[in-house]
């Protein structure tokens, strides 16, 4: 359905080919999922099979790209749309007209369907992906779950043989994830359509794929293979084979099911050993019920929420939410999509203004702090982190946040040497993986030293090699005595630094405690690892691999 | 394009049907304004009063829940911010209608000599104040009118009955008028973060700094629209044979240039007698070239709101009061135009304000929008 023959694409003004050596099938019917680290190529090779690369992108394609038996050196990708169908990164992005009933037919439109069969296959995707009562919504007020499904159902219209996608659930909370996954599955099941995605977060979706393909660095050529064989050289991997590499199981388990199956020598082996906890024993030896945490008051708090609510027009964003935040103590906020972690995080750094209730960082109300105050005691990365950058070089960068924050000449860039090694002052930002911006914003908030620090969705679009570096300096910060607070979808990372999880829904506080007690019990919240070892408390593979040796 | 599969799979589902009926948005349209026309005819308060009366029922009964329905509380509130700034300015400034019935005085700025001829406070006396008031009405009532068109059929819906050669700068204006809400929201957040990094976050050069980043998000994001539009088909053009492009060319310039030859000849003392013929005859052409430029682009419409009796009736109805407005401010000016000096109350002339409850005729012809079955 989909061939590549001996693919390259250099983009204008690179040194070398972006991807090369690109050459392998994808057969009708099949989900096939395209695997990598950051920056190898992957939506270069998603973008080529819509034939927006090299058409719409610039850049020289050598070889060939046939979708269904059309060549796309000669065909524009307006005249692949009745045969591909794609979604980008982000589904707002996507979008052409504002309610979702003309967005479906928008796509149709333009094709020239005849009015009865846009009207018939716009209540079939409506029921499809259970849309119907989101018909006449403006999208500007669709979750992000919903945008992602609406963005989806507007290619899947025109009925396309192949749906491209590129990272369909890195930014939906795990609920939302399946429901988009369960769709693709129906998609490739019921209508026999070919799928071809990119996605960072593998314990999502590898369970799908019927192949992977594999992009092993940059300017390797990619491999097609079964799941479980290119699993077991990928250098990215979900805990779930990570844990199968350790205890050596073969073929490697790719679901939560099959790895349970084989877990029971692994689970002998474990009994008796207890899961070491990498934070503060101190912090984690406090009771967790906040009602003997306030009885305490000589203990020091970096946070301190009192009964916060905000209200956003006629929306409750938060109701009556206590938190607090002791130093050195790392805290996860989960929830759903739209469940109020960002506004938490934006009142605690004084970007909202409580409705009523309190609300204290470091003693003072934040949202009355003047913002060279602010930045002294609590910082905040953003869910965009360019947000927080303005410079045209990182050098810039590095002077204006030491003389923002008042720090002595070179801190910031001994920060970014830190967390960035190889970072020369003369790099554009923009020029930056999503790491590695992540990690230049965190090394500008960090250059004000504050105790208390915020990070919004922090492991969005990082592959595992990144994800790892971000919870290494993370945990070093922890242990400097920084608090922190992430707002975050990806159970891993919670399990795998936080000493608390505060699940929040509605813009309410629904458990706090524990990150053990909480995401052990919770079917959505629970790690891979956790899942497989039930009933014994592990959270991550690396737990498990300091308890073997 | 194959449609097995599905077919097979679905023809059980019900098909809904639409909760709501919706009216062609060019009758919304034509409706208000002849409403707005009708505004124009007259300056008697009670009969301004009734016009925006019967925008508001219209708007209250027929809007939907969509997000552009909104807008009618902002154009009612700038209708009001609209007679406050008039009455403001005539109070301040004062009015060239004489007055003898003084309310109070303002403290009057002396000015010098070269400024004279205006004057700043003094007297203000009820007469002046009634005239401004009366004219400051007859513009809220045209703003409360544009803004019942707006609430009822948004400006994106009707661009989408455009002809098909008009389609892509239709969806082109449509894609700049949603630009503007997102890049307001860019600026807030980028002012918002500026207080991160520990910048004041309000006053003028903060909007200056973040004015680059803005830019450059804005930019980014057209262009990613822009491979989604592409990607989803937007700009396929079909095959038409050479002579039907050729005859589209020539009627369309041919059709231009008649119109352009026509009205100069209107204009023109000597050209009286072929003026309006060319005219018409020119734009004939222009809109058969329109018509036949459509056939190049293969788009269809996807339930495209049908022009019948009942948006017959709605654009009627508002024709109907703009023209029996028009009619009675020529036979009885008076009663539409009442004076404010010497004082009196203003009557309501009985006949011109039937006609504008005509205007109320959408409410019986078009079914109400049912509430959502949850």
């Amino acid at each position: 359905m989909i061939r590549f023959e001996d693919v390259a694409v250099t983009y204008d003004g690179a040194a070398g080919p972006t991807v090369r050596g690109v050459d392998f099938e994808v057969p009708e019917g099949e989900l096939v999922l395209l695997v990598g680290p950051s920056g190898v190529g992957k939506s270069t090779i998603l973008n080529a099979v819509s034939g927006l690369v090299p058409h719409f992108t610039g850049g020289t394609l050598r070889g060939r790209v046939t979708v269904a038996g059309r060549d796309t050196r000669t065909h524009k990708p307006r005249e692949l749309a009745d045969v591909v169908g794609t979604v980008g990164q982000d589904p707002l992005a996507h979008f052409v007209t504002d309610t979702v009933e003309d967005e479906l037919a928008y796509g149709m439109e333009s094709l020239g369907l005849a009015p009865e069969v846009m009207r018939r296959r716009v209540e079939e995707t409506l029921d499809l992906l259970g849309l119907a009562d989101l018909r006449d919504r403006s999208i500007g007020t669709l979750s992000g779950g919903q945008r992602q499904r609406v963005a989806i159902g507007s290619v899947l219209t025109p009925h396309p043989r192949v749906l491209v996608l590129d990272e369909p659930t890195s930014a939906l909370d795990p609920a939302a994830a399946e429901e988009v996954l369960a769709v693709l599955q129906r998609l490739v099941h019921d209508l026999g359509t070919t799928v071809l995605m990119a996605e960072h977060r593998l314990e999502r979706v590898v369970q799908y794929a019927d192949q992977v393909v594999l992009l092993p660095a940059p300017g390797a050529p990619p491999v097609l293979g079964a799941p479980a064989d290119m699993m077991a050289v990928s250098p990215v991997i979900p805990p779930v084979v990570e844990l199968g590499r350790l205890a050596g199981w073969s073929p490697l388990p790719l679901t939560v099911r099959d790895a349970r199956r084989r877990a029971g020598p692994l689970r002998e082996s474990l009994a008796g050993a207890v899961p070491e906890s990498p934070g503060l024993p101190q912090v984690t030896a406090v009771p967790s019920r906040r009602r003997f945490r306030r009885s305490s008051p000589a203990e020091p708090r970096v946070a301190e929420v009192r009964d916060l609510a905000v209200r956003r027009g006629r929306v409750d964003a938060l109701r009556g939410v206590d938190l607090t935040v002791g130093p050195g103590e790392t805290v996860a906020l989960m929830g759903r999509n739209g469940a109020g972690k960002s506004t938490l995080l934006g009142s605690l750094v004084g970007l909202v203004a409580p409705t009523s209730g309190s609300v204290l960082a470091g003693g003072a109300a934040p949202h009355r702090l003047r913002p060279a105050e602010l930045v002294r005691r609590v910082g905040l990365v953003p869910q965009e982190p360019r947000d927080l950058l303005y410079a045209d070089t990182v050098g810039a960068e590095c002077v204006a946040a030491d003389k923002d924050a008042d720090a002595a000449p070179g801190t910031c860039r001994a920060l970014v040497s830190e967390l960035l090694p190889g970072i020369t002052d003369d790099t554009h930002p923009r020029d930056l993986s999503e790491g590695q911006r992540l990690a230049l914003a965190l090394a500008v908030v960090l250059t004000a030293r504050p105790p208390l620090l915020l990070l919004d969705e922090p492991t969005r679009g990082l592959d595992y090699a990144a994800k790892a570096r971000l919870v290494a300096v993370l945990r070093g910060l922890a242990a400097e005595g920084h608090a922190l607070v992430l707002a975050t979808h990806d159970v891993e990372l919670a399990a795998e630094i936080a000493h608390r999880v505060v699940l929040l829904a509605d813009g309410e506080v629904i458990a706090d405690g524990a990150t053990a007690d909480i995401v052990v019990s919770s079917p959505s919240f629970a790690p891979q690892v956790t899942k497989i070892l039930a009933p014994q408390p592990w959270l991550t593979v690396s737990e498990v691999r300091k308890a073997l040796a | 394009m194959p449609d097995t599969g599905v077919r097979a799979a679905r023809t059980t589902v019900p098909v809904r049907s639409r909760t709501r009926f919706e009216l062609h948005p060019g009758a919304w349209w034509l409706w208000s304004l002849g409403l707005g026309t009708a505004a124009t005819r007259t300056t008697n308060p009670l009969l301004l009063a009734l016009l925006t009366a019967v925008a508001g029922h219209v708007v209250a009964v027929h809007r939907s829940s969509a997000p552009w329905a909104r807008s009618y509380t902002a154009f009612a509130k700038l209708a009001v911010a609209v007679l406050l700034i008039r009455l403001a300015f005539t109070a301040v400034l004062g009015s060239p209608v004489p007055g003898t019935h003084v309310l109070f005085t303002l403290p009057e700025i002396p000015l010098p000599a070269w400024a004279q001829g205006i004057r700043l406070g003094g007297p203000v006396s009820a007469e002046a104040l009634l005239f401004s008031g009366y004219n400051g009405l007859k513009l809220a009532a045209l703003l409360v009118c544009v803004g019942a068109a707006n609430a009822l059929a948004s400006p994106a819906k009707l661009l989408k009955s455009l002809p098909g050669a008009l389609y892509e700068a239709g969806v082109a204006v449509v894609v700049a008028l949603t630009f503007a809400p997102h890049l307001i929201a860019d600026v807030q957040r980028l002012r918002a973060a500026r207080r991160l990094r520990g910048r004041p976050d309000r006053g003028l050069r903060g909007l200056f700094q973040v004015g680059l980043p803005v830019l450059e998000g804005a930019l980014e994001r057209s262009v990613a629209l822009a491979a989604a539009m592409d990607a989803r088909g937007y700009g396929r053009t079909a095959e038409v044979p050479a002579p039907v492009r050729r005859t589209t060319t020539a009627l369309t310039l041919g059709g231009l240039l008649g119109v352009c030859a026509g009205t100069y000849g209107l204009l023109t003392a000597e050209g009286g007698v072929y003026g309006m013929p060319v005219l018409l005859a020119g734009a004939l052409a222009a809109l058969a070239g329109l018509r036949l430029g459509g056939r190049r682009s293969p788009r269809t419409r996807y339930r495209p709101a049908p022009w019948g009796v009942r948006a017959w009736l709605v654009a009627g109805s508002g024709a109907a009061v703009a023209a029996l407005l028009a009619l009675a401010s020529v036979r009885d000016p008076g009663a539409l135009h009442p004076g404010v000096v010497p004082l009196a109350a203003p009557a309501l002339p009985l006949w011109p304000a039937a006609a504008i409850l005509l205007g109320l005729l959408p409410v019986l012809v078009v079914p109400q929008d049912r509430k959502e079955p949850s």
